[in-house]
């Protein structure tokens, strides 16, 4: 079909209208083109008899009420798919961005995606070793599994990121490809490159594609820029059986993004000035995560977002917390103490680790571990609110064991370097090493077979002493 | 007439112009591709509709197709064991036309229409049957025997029925003309508009608790059959996990899991967790007594609008039977968050948040369909439901949470700290209530044991004590308090980590009687009685801690057995035996 409409009805943000429209179809893409030749893509986000409403993804500067000429397409938006997506830059159209021209499509896929069905899912269960003590004991990330970063602006988000990239590793399944998708939403130009060149100093860049939509990007192409992404995700995961994990930061940036495109929409808000949708549209993303029964490939998300003034209650990390299997939660004060990563360890959560540790993932005793230190370090974050009050001498013995306990955590277990991979076996090893420094009666989470095995004060001892004579 | 056309999309939200030929709340089939939808607003020029599946792809001027009956869901065997989507459509059946995603515009037929029931007619040419009446009955499964109840609003006489044997649920199996001569033809199924409660002869008062083996909801907070409770928390303070727990263990018949708005993978879980897991009571795998209605936060949202009301008419469906049905609807702020965004594209007003001012009604009218009933058949039956709240950044006061607190009778409040600690379940159990404490107490009392509420009122009133005391220690810290006052905060702890924390995966702890949850109580008050004793002869609390008949209350959830409640007494006696020995040690003198 090319019939072709002359100009615009009206034009406000990014959206245009259109009059005297025959046969639109909701959703579908529309192309523009100005009258010096150059091309836009809008999409119809509302049909009203004869009027159609477009979305311009590439804004709406320069077009006016008559220099255009727009015509439908007939199909949603859709990315061209292929394995020879590896190694590539696209825009968050999924446009190319590096010169290497367009890719061969083995396929067309609508980049909104259909619902997986949850009878058709596979439930994961194998986890995926980060070499981060923190992450792999007490918050593991497990294949299929969506994990957002929870961060603040100025945190080691990104190191981290780069650095799970880096070590991730796949256990029980050695031999399948594993690749990265990388999408930046509204990120700056610096930090796209800190990814990119972080990917070729490791020697990852030719597993991994990347979708850029930078902060001075338009704002509508934004909001495809996930879609694409996690469309040529899932393309590699169930058709090619790669294990995938995909990267996407700011998840803040795409909602304030969303927010934007909604009041131009004229839409009520509701908290902040969010559309009312915001929970659906997250999880139409956060859900696109899993495994399909008998289809060897995987995704796994890892987003990435920064909590406006550090607020976990702000809407974007409130829904994201209620669509994710979990979260990784940054700490401000622990990253200004010095210690990296800086993951505050009690709000964080993995929902889907029970499953995936213990006998025949990893080891019998992880799951009784990680609840100890949960909670051991939950009496130090007490023990210390006490200490800043009444001061640290007027405390009781236990509480100061407790105080001593959690400085320790924080300097061995917490901290480790940004290239230091440890293994699952040292990570366990070191948190026995850790309780060990408390009396065996309060560890009330570990059963008697466990502590006699493992239990040591002398190794407590000595970990001890090797710290104060590393600190002179 | 012509046909109805499309005239305007906006999202979800199809709306028709100058047709007089819809009904309010009528099933609809939009567009070329018959997508499901509902008229949800009529006037003079406009039909409003919402559509159950994507509206990508539609075009203005498609044609709706009415369909000449309110959304309804199929009634009969085959719905236990089964998954369907916000709409009952069996999600099996979707699997099986379009893969592992699912695609627009599928019919599927609802209930396996090739399986064959053993059916026993129980009713003969010429007798009178009233609405509600048992026609025939087949067991659906090794567990659930199934009723054929005569829909509510058909009586008359029954002028054909088949004989005893193997049928299909759409066979006609018994024939029956009502007063004005209407011939109805009954199969094994029946359909019911999902927005309409199922009747009943009346309403009966809440007597008996629906046992879930969890100690603080039995001991602290019980919800009676039939009974309303909201789990209120923030991610991650094991809202989920705790309703899994009470699905696994609650002493309900069936359970309708309703998955609304949340995670494909929890679904999974569900679906695999209780297919493996074999039910204490019947020996047999626990989905054989559970129906699941998924609608995960991927799937269209007016659907799961849709999906509470099409749990709770299949809940009042077995209810009818004589069943025991627990609901868990997990969340019900996504289903209000579903009426907001449908709300927000009709234009409506927005009150609160922008939630539709008519939010509290329609809570109140979900809630309101619960309770224990005398059915039409002459049974009692009850349905209850369980929904969690997911307020939005943890904050109890947000307009889902207040408003359906009003309308649940039980309140149990899950709380960051504690699930920070990984305390388990994590009710708050200062913030907490439940409204049918005293009308259980006979229950407790009779089926028990004749202290249980004194039991619990003084563990309560411990609880209650520390917290007062906790507040003065969080600001000069515990070394100040008198022993006796330290000593009601080393009993909480007992209580808090003793008995109200419990393991669900511990073999022993993830579901405990009625009776040890009793044993457990007494022991613990049993120590406090004696140790206060011990403090009032001066004997020192150090001495007491040490003693270590603290640590043993602290396990004795896992080292007594379930069924060997023999053991308090033994413990009992070895516990008195260590305080009596420190009966002779008194303190020294002070300086």
């Amino acid at each position: 079909m090319s019939l072709q409409y002359h100009g615009f009805q009206s034009i406000s943000g990014s959206l245009v209208v259109l009059d005297h429209v025959k046969g639109a179809e909701f959703d579908e893409m529309a192309r523009i083109v100005l009258n010096d030749g150059s091309e836009r893509t809008g999409r119809v986000v509302m049909l009203e008899g004869e009027k159609a409403v477009l979305q311009v993804f590439e804004g709406t500067n320069g077009l006016s009420l008559t220099n255009t000429r727009t015509s439908f397409t007939g199909r949603p938006l859709e990315l061209a798919l292929s394995g020879d997506m590896l190694g590539r830059v696209f825009t968050g159209a999924g446009r190319p961005l590096d010169g290497l021209g367009e890719v061969m499509a083995e396929k067309y896929a609508d980049v909104n995606g259909q619902p997986l069905n949850p009878v058709s899912r596979q439930y994961p269960r194998n986890y995926i070793e980060t070499g981060i003590s923190a992450i792999d004991c007490l918050m593991t990330l497990i294949r299929g599994q969506k994990l957002p970063i929870f961060s603040g602006t100025g945190l080691s988000h990104n190191k981290l990121a780069v650095q799970i990239v880096q070590q991730a590793k796949i256990a029980k399944a050695q031999n399948a490809q594993f690749a990265i998708v990388f999408a930046a939403m509204g990120i700056q130009n610096d930090v796209a490159d800190y990814f990119r060149r972080s990917f070729e100093e490791s020697g990852v860049l030719q597993n991994v594609v990347m979708f850029l939509n930078l902060a001075n990007d338009p704002i509508v192409e934004r909001i495809i820029t996930p879609r694409c992404a996690l469309t040529a995700a899932e393309y590699l995961a169930y058709e090619k059986n790669m294990h995938i994990l995909v990267v996407m930061t700011d998840m803040t940036a795409y909602a304030e993004a969303l927010r934007e495109l909604s009041s131009s929409k004229g839409e009520i808000p509701s908290r902040k000035g969010y559309p009312g949708y915001l929970y659906s549209d997250l999880a139409s993303l956060y859900e696109r995560a899993g495994i399909i029964e008998g289809i060897e490939g995987s995704v796994t998300q890892l987003p990435i977002l920064t909590m406006p003034n550090d607020d976990i209650t702000n809407p974007v990390p409130d829904l994201t917390g209620y669509i994710t299997e979990g979260q990784i939660v940054l700490d401000r004060g622990l990253e200004q103490q010095g210690i990296y990563p800086p993951i505050s360890v009690l709000p964080s959560l993995s929902r889907l680790m029970k499953d995936g540790i213990g006998e025949g993932y990893t080891r019998a005793d992880h799951s009784a571990v990680a609840n100890q230190l949960f909670a051991s370090y939950a009496q130090v974050q007490d023990a210390r609110s006490l200490a800043s009050v009444i001061g640290e001498e007027e405390l009781s013995d236990t509480d100061r064991q407790y105080l001593e306990f959690g400085k320790m955590f924080e300097k061995c277990f917490l901290a480790q370097s940004f290239d230091e991979s440890r293994t699952m076996e040292e990570t366990l090893e070191l948190g026995w090493t850790l309780l060990s420094m408390l009396p065996r009666s309060a560890l009330s989470r570990l059963d008697d077979k466990m502590l006699d095995a493992h239990y040591s004060p002398d190794a407590a001892k000595a970990l001890i002493e090797k710290v104060v004579a590393q600190n002179g | 007439m012509n046909t109805p056309v499309i005239y305007s999309i906006n999202g979800p939200v199809v709306k028709v112009r100058n047709t007089k030929i819809f009904s309010m709340l009528e099933m609809v089939y939009v567009g070329n591709r018959r997508l499901i939808g509902e008229v949800i607003g009529l006037n003079e020029t406009e039909t409003t509709i919402q559509v159950y599946e994507s509206t990508s792809g539609l075009e203005a001027g498609e044609p709706v197709e009415p369909s000449g009956a309110p959304m309804s869901v199929t009634l009969g065997p085959g719905i236990l064991s089964n998954i369907f989507d916000g709409i009952e459509r069996p999600l099996r059946g979707l699997e099986a036309e379009s893969g592992a995603f699912i695609a627009d515009g599928l019919s599927v037929p609802i209930l396996d229409t090739e399986c064959q029931y053993d059916v026993t007619i129980k009713t003969s040419v010429g007798e009178y049957v009233h609405g509600g009446e048992v026609y025939a009955s087949c067991p659906e499964n090794s567990v659930i025997l199934h009723l054929c109840m005569v829909p509510p609003t058909v009586s008359g006489t029954v002028v054909f029925a088949a004989k005893n044997g193997k049928y299909r649920v759409n066979d006609e199996i018994v024939r029956i003309e009502d007063e004005n001569g209407t011939v109805h033809s009954l199969t094994l199924c029946q359909k019911w508009p999902i927005r309409r409660a199922r009747p009943a002869v009346k309403r009966l008062a809440p007597s008996r608790p629906m046992i879930t083996g969890q100690r603080v909801i039995d001991t602290l907070f019980p919800i009676a059959r039939g009974g309303t409770a909201a789990i209120p928390g923030g991610f991650g303070t094991g809202k989920t996990m705790t309703q899994h727990q009470i699905a696994k263990w609650c002493d309900a018949d069936i359970i309708v899991y309703i998955g609304c708005g949340e995670r494909g993978n929890e679904m999974t879980q569900v679906l695999e967790e209780f297919t493996a897991l074999t039910d204490p009571r019947t020996g047999r795998s626990l989905m054989e007594r559970t129906v699941l209605i998924a609608n995960t936060s991927n799937m269209p949202v007016a659907a799961r609008e849709a999906s509470i009301y099409t749990g709770i008419t299949l809940a009042e469906y077995y209810r009818d039977m004589g069943y025991h049905i627990a609901i868990m609807a997990d969340s019900t702020s996504r289903w209000a968050e579903a009426l907001r965004e449908i709300s927000g594209r009709l234009e409506e007003m927005p009150a609160e948040e922008g939630f539709p001012a008519y939010l509290p009604s329609r809570l109140s009218e979900f809630y309101e369909r619960t309770g224990a009933f005398e059915t039409l058949s002459g049974r009692e039956g009850s349905v209850a439901v369980i929904g969690a709240v997911s307020p939005q950044g943890s904050d109890f006061s947000e307009p889902v949470t207040q408003n359906t607190k009003r309308f649940v009778r039980c309140f149990w409040g899950l709380d960051k700290a504690l699930a920070y600690a990984r305390h388990y379940p994590a009710i708050n159990w200062t913030l907490s209530y439940s409204e049918y404490t005293d009308d259980l107490s006979d229950y407790y009392n009779r089926e028990v044991h004749p202290d249980f509420t004194a039991y619990r009122t003084q563990i309560s009133a411990i609880l209650k004590e520390e917290q007062t005391l906790m507040d003065i220690v969080r600001l000069i810290g515990a070394d100040v308090l008198p022993d006796d006052q330290k000593l009601v905060i080393d009993i909480a702890n007992v209580i808090r980590v003793g008995f109200l924390q419990q393991n669900a995966y511990h073999a022993e702890d993830t579901y405990v009687p009625l009776m040890k949850q009793f044993q457990m109580m007494k022991l613990i008050l049993h120590i406090y009685q004696v140790s206060r004793t011990l403090l009032s002869e001066n004997v020192d609390l150090g001495a007491i801690r040490k003693s270590g008949v603290f640590d043993l209350a602290l396990k004795m959830k896992y080292d007594i057995p379930n069924q060997q409640l023999a053991a308090f007494d033994t413990l009992t006696e070895k516990i008195d035996g260590m305080l009596e020995e420190l009966r002779g040690q008194k303190k020294e003198a002070v300086v």
